[in-house]
């Protein structure tokens, strides 16, 4: 049985991004700080450390989850999805990232690499999500500028467009 | 906001956690999805010394359906409870209350156990499993023994989880034909916990109603049927016992005024539900 000590750093082999990461850290660190301080990907934010707010939201192993729920030493073996992993080539935005900018989904954008990895979760399942749904997705995640509805209706462009690459596909 | 250190040990068979445990004692916890748990090391209310991860022990991720109930692990996960094809048809309640425990961020990863074993106040899987007379099965390197959710939740935060002990399941009875089930909530914001969450069970001969958020444990008491002219006193009684405290979220005696008009409101859906 992995017994992982308070005294040092120990091994954390994971996935992020589809690319195999191997680092070291304490098993308290939260999967947030492990990302930011450690591995350097500082797309995801941090705001509560308590699972409030939902700045720090990834996606593990398929689902969207907040990274500061998740204890370093509960990290091994997962796959891992952040913000830098949407862009589909480098300096070019994702549909949805797109969708936010042109609808103004975001203003300060603390709250957006949480946003955006919710919603890309929730679009790769269910592509035809209904605004019920997102809605509810969303009401895991504070924002403090927009009052949402640039939010939704970035949200619904980008699930349109999608809707029709599928559709063409 | 940074947990103190702890040991973390992850566990690969049930001896070998149950052996931790036992030697850890007051020191050791178990984390399993940690929605509820990580926050409580974080702000270093809980403070344990070994911390003993159970989601690598393939026995505790099962669903079981047998003998009038629904056996959860204290592996299984909220969100794979409620992608259970058979939960609305065989768990109505539960099937209702759970998308109002935390967030879909959330339910990805906390566990059915793990709810209960935090035993929030205002929590909903508590009050559904005292609603529907459940059992939670405990574990130790001693033994095993199996308590009904009536005895299991002490009080705020409070459970009878003893030191080397952990939950291995929960039993929800099953949907008996002729009952109907009904739950509601209110709360600040969806995800937010409850303020007072109702949930009723109508059986063939009467209906009962489990309330959440208001004293330090769900409370449950039997209900007249809702044609009855002494359902308002019964409510009325029910929301005063309660002993409603004032908090931010609410005055006490808005919580006593929830009592009487969402007990209602869920007790007419739960007997109109029967089948």
């Amino acid at each position: 049985m992995p017994r992982l000590t308070r005294d040092r750093r120990h091994g954390v082999r994971f996935s992020l991004n589809g690319h195999p990461v191997s680092v070291e850290a304490e098993a308290r660190l939260s999967l947030s700080d492990l990302l930011r301080h450690v591995v350097g990907a500082t797309g995801t934010h941090v705001g509560c450390e308590h699972g409030v707010c939902g700045a720090c939201t990834v996606e593990i192993d398929g689902a969207p989850a907040r990274a500061c729920l998740v204890l370093a030493g509960q990290v091994e073996g997962m796959s891992i999805r952040t913000v830098e992993g949407l862009e589909p080539e480098p300096g070019r935005l994702s549909v949805l990232q797109e969708a936010f900018r042109a609808h103004h989904g975001l203003q300060c954008g603390f709250c957006t690499p949480g946003i955006l990895m919710t919603l890309d979760s929730l679009f790769r399942r269910r592509p035809d999500a209904g605004e019920d749904e997102i809605r509810d997705h969303l009401s895991g995640h504070l924002c403090r500028c927009t009052g949402y509805a640039p939010i939704m209706r970035a949200a619904l462009a980008a699930r349109d467009v999608l809707m029709r690459e599928e559709r063409h596909a | 906001m940074k947990p103190a250190p702890f040991d973390f040990l992850r566990a690969e068979t049930l001896p070998e956690a149950l052996d931790s445990l036992a030697e850890a004692g007051d020191e050791g916890r178990v984390i399993a999805g940690g929605q509820s748990f990580v926050p409580m090391l974080a702000m270093r209310l809980a403070r344990p010394a070994v911390l003993v991860d159970i989601m690598g022990i393939a026995e505790l991720r099962g669903l079981d359906r047998g003998r009038g109930a629904l056996r959860v692990g204290a592996g299984v996960r909220q969100a794979e409870l409620a992608s259970w094809p058979d939960l609305a048809e065989t768990l109505p309640l539960v099937a209702a209350a759970l998308p109002y425990v935390g967030h879909v961020q959330t339910r990805s990863r906390g566990t059915v156990c793990g709810s209960l074993a935090h035993a929030d106040p205002s929590a909903e899987l508590p009050l559904c499993l005292i609603a529907l007379g459940g059992e939670v099965h405990l574990r130790s390197r001693k033994g095993r023994r199996s308590i009904s959710a009536q005895d299991f939740f002490l009080g705020m935060m409070a459970t009878a989880v003893a030191p080397g002990e952990m939950i291995e399941a929960v039993s929800f009875p099953l949907k008996k034909k002729g009952e109907g089930y009904a739950f509601r909530e209110i709360a600040r914001r969806h995800g937010d916990y409850a303020v007072v969450a109702c949930a009723a069970v109508a059986t063939t001969t009467g209906v009962r109603l489990a309330v959440g958020g208001v004293a330090d444990t769900p409370q449950m008491r039997p209900m007249p049927l809702p044609g009855s002219v002494d359902l308002d006193d019964a409510l009325n009684d029910f929301a005063w016992a309660l002993n409603s405290r004032e908090d931010l979220h609410a005055t006490a005696r808005y919580r006593r005024e929830l009592v009487r008009q969402l007990g209602r409101a869920t007790i007419e859906e739960a007997v109109r539900c029967r089948d």
